[in-house]
């Protein structure tokens, strides 16, 4: 009756068909909209720059992998995401090896050296970034596709000349951007060039319940609230820089994000607070990236602090 | 209407249609052997009270305990006892066993009961439950009559009979319910009574709303009430969400009742009583006609069964005749697995007896087995596992700290809480065996505990 033994194991004897890979397939799927009009929109620029993060992220997961006898896990496409975020972050005018060495940085020194998948502290693709724009700030602040003119400056991103404009060096109309910013914006990085493609993305990551709503709502709600309180165009604000990019899919990072529900709503408020300190009071025009590296770092308190209350329990 | 439930939880596919709609079916042939373990039970194993070469009857009582959390068993069939002496069981474990040839000519022998049930008092309700050996029939196996008592400080004043039959697969709690409706009800009358609760629910899950109509047109006849006045009855139906695991005790009591049995504690704790539908309609028998728990419907079902059914089985039949009995097993198969496949025990053979405490059999092929892996998976900490934790429990820190083997820090994250129901683990997209983790923790947790409690005792 029976040619082969049976199989036995501990309950439960069905799973969810819910893998780790299937859930990066549907984050690169999120962001694969974006990536494309990027490539539209930035040619060739863009292609070079997908291609070189994506390459060396996974030729360093590979690496890793082989000389420090891994088991394989190339297969469950996280280096993919990696490489792909990273990519998102980045100006399309910049040479091609620093987007090379920014997928080693990611994948190396953002998640590897910590044991790889589910161990890194912080996000990898910000990690790298963070690296690149401190290693070579001069490319990674002006390698634009196109600048802006404004009363003859013509510098950088709708979001540097808002900072001018408030510091009285120069007269800057926020509200003619907002069509640019949600369409086809051509002064940013390649995930920038259109909120409408991101959002979508989000929401799509939202409704098959890959994403929590929490992170991004918290996040995106404390900023507008923010940024009116510093008497700035909130709608502008959401919309300029990597703020739904990083709202929508580095927030969001399972690994660096805390686990429980309250924790992720103090996550995102934490977030908000970060990016409107940083984009009105530092130097940088920017504060997405080193608000969501920051509060990174707190993740884990955040998670000791938040613990549901037990099912019989006192709270 | 909205329907009751719990916070966590999960959806799994029921396929509960290979089997819904089966009437049961009796398990007709005589086996060869019957094995009747003596702890089939929470609590102290029973002592035989037979021996090696002797006849016994069909009901009669073959092993007891003096111990308060025991059960009697009885022999199921008419036969000559072969031997007496340690078998596997389900779980594993090697249990001391009555092993019995059923003989052709079958006689059966049952329970002395009161010829009037109305004035029957709770005393005598208790002793027929415990002499009938009676014990939860949904899987935990707690001897009924214990649970029947409750302290003279926590009086009960709601029972709940458990219809939820959340478990995948698993429809023999439905067909219970719609084809012996009448002695549900008689057992919830007798059980009311026995704790005197003043309130009476049926837990019933909305996938089986036939369940509901039959018992609720039931309960309106035997009344003769109908509209308003049957709304103000004492004994009503609870309507709740399909959702694993909707039909766990402490989960039963939240959803009805609102009430959150504490950490440890016991549904008494909350003045609830919850009871299987099987475990409930073997207490009507037991009381009505005297006849001990020598069977119990089991349901046989998975694509790797030729003929999945609703089957009532003898206590210690083995499992390989029941499958024979359901047409034998169909193509390459994975696992068969005792109980539902969220909390069932997989199996390696096929001679471990059906035990009270097993409600079904599930069979699956190889290519429905999820391939299972000791290798370390990392555990991205999506949180899926802590949304479905009905226990509001954080299995990826129990987990990664079991895994490290640092017991005091799961044990810190409340580990003892966990009803391994394995929510977590279903969810898990890393496919961690989240369960298999939580099970050597308590293992080796209990075991310090031990230890430090006997150095103590030592040391003194």
């Amino acid at each position: 009756m029976e040619n082969k033994p049976l199989i036995i194991s501990v309950s439960p004897h069905v799973k969810d068909e819910t893998t780790t890979a299937k859930i990066m397939l549907y984050v690169i799927l999120a962001l694969l909209p974006a990536a494309l009009l990027s490539i539209y929109l930035y040619k060739l620029y863009a292609v070079q720059v997908l291609f070189f993060s994506l390459v060396s992220a996974l030729m360093t997961e590979y690496l890793f992998q082989k000389y420090m006898k891994l088991s394989f896990t190339l297969n469950n496409l996280s280096a993919i995401v990696t490489g792909l975020l990273l990519a998102l972050t980045l100006p399309p005018k910049i040479p091609w090896w620093i987007a090379f060495i920014g997928g080693i940085i990611a994948i190396g020194l953002g998640k590897q050296v910590f044991g790889g998948l589910g161990y890194n502290l912080f996000n990898p693709a910000l990690v790298a970034r963070a690296i690149l724009l401190l290693s070579w700030p001069k490319y990674m602040t002006k390698a634009w596709y196109k600048t802006i003119a404004v009363d003859s400056v013509s510098k950088a991103t709708p979001l540097y000349l808002a900072k001018e404009a408030r510091e009285g060096l120069i007269h800057f109309g926020t509200s003619n951007f907002y069509k640019t910013f949600l369409f086809s914006n051509t002064s940013g990085t390649l995930g920038e060039v259109s909120v409408i493609l991101l959002l979508a993305g989000g929401i799509f990551l939202i409704y098959m319940k890959i994403i929590d709503w929490r992170i991004p709502l918290s996040y995106i709600a404390t900023t507008a609230v923010l940024t009116v309180f510093m008497k700035g165009d909130p709608i502008f604000y959401l919309l300029a820089g990597g703020l739904m990019l990083g709202a929508f899919f580095m927030a969001t990072d399972y690994v660096t994000s805390p686990i429980t529900r309250k924790g992720r709503v103090i996550f995102g408020i934490g977030c908000g607070m970060v990016t409107v300190l940083l984009r009105f009071y530092s130097s940088l025009p920017e504060g997405v990236m080193f608000s969501i590296l920051f509060m990174n770092a707190c993740a884990p308190l955040i998670d000791k602090y938040t613990q549901p209350k037990v099912f019989g329990t006192k709270t | 209407m909205s329907l009751l439930t719990f916070k966590g939880g999960v959806h799994p596919l029921y396929h509960k249609d290979l089997t819904e709609s089966k009437g049961i079916k009796e398990f007709s042939s005589l086996p060869k052997e019957i094995i009747v373990p003596l702890q089939q039970h929470t609590g102290a194993p029973c002592n035989p009270l037979v021996e090696k070469g002797n006849e016994v009857l069909a009901g009669q009582k073959i092993g007891d305990s003096d111990a308060f959390i025991s059960a009697p068993v009885h022999s199921s069939f008419s036969g000559k006892v072969t031997a007496v002496e340690p078998r596997v069981i389900f779980s594993g474990i090697s249990v001391l066993s009555v092993v019995i040839t059923p003989s052709e000519e079958q006689k059966k022998m049952s329970i002395e009961t009161p010829a009037d049930l109305k004035d029957i008092s709770p005393d005598t309700i208790r002793k027929i439950v415990r002499e009938a050996g009676i014990v939860g029939l949904g899987g935990a196996a707690f001897p009924t009559y214990v649970k029947l008592t409750p302290p003279k400080d926590k009086p009960i004043d709601s029972v709940i009979i458990n219809g939820c039959e959340c478990e995948p697969y698993l429809t023999c709690d439905h067909r219970n319910m719609l084809e012996y409706t009448a002695d549900l009800i008689l057992g919830m009358k007798i059980i009311m009574k026995a704790v005197e609760a003043k309130r009476g629910f049926f837990a019933i899950e909305s996938n089986k709303m036939d369940a509901v109509r039959k018992v609720e047109e039931k309960l309106m006849e035997e009344n003769g009430i109908a509209g308003k006045k049957r709304a103000e009855s004492p004994v009503q139906i609870a309507l709740l969400e399909t959702k694993y695991p909707q039909g766990s005790e402490k989960h039963l009591i939240k959803a009805i009742l609102n009430r959150e049995i504490p950490s440890g504690g016991l549904p008494s704790d909350v003045g609830a009583l919850v009871q299987n539908i099987g475990t409930t309609i073997a207490i009507a028998r037991a009381i009505r006609d005297g006849a001990p728990l020598i069977e119990r419907v089991i349901t046989v079902t998975g694509t790797g069964i030729s003929e999945p059914s609703n089957l009532r089985v003898k206590i210690g039949t083995l499992l390989g005749d029941v499958i024979n009995e359901c047409g034998g097993l169909k193509g390459d198969i994975g696992k068969v697995i005792l109980g539902g496949p969220m909390t069932g025990f997989a199996q390696y053979k096929l001679n471990v007896p059906i035990v009270k405490g097993i409600s079904g059999i599930l069979v699956l092929p190889y290519t429905q087995v999820v391939p299972e892996t000791i290798m370390h998976k990392p555990c991205i900490r999506c949180g899926r596992c802590v949304e479905a934790c009905p226990m509001q429990l954080l299995p990826n820190m129990l987990g990664s700290y079991a895994r490290v083997e640092m017991w005091s820090k799961v044990d810190s994250y409340h580990l003892f809480d966990c009803i391994e129901c394995g929510c977590c683990a279903y969810v898990c997209p890393a496919k961690i065996p989240l369960v298999q983790l939580f099970r050597v923790a308590k293992g080796e947790i209990l075991m310090k505990r031990k230890r430090e409690a006997a150095a103590l005792k030592n040391g003194k």
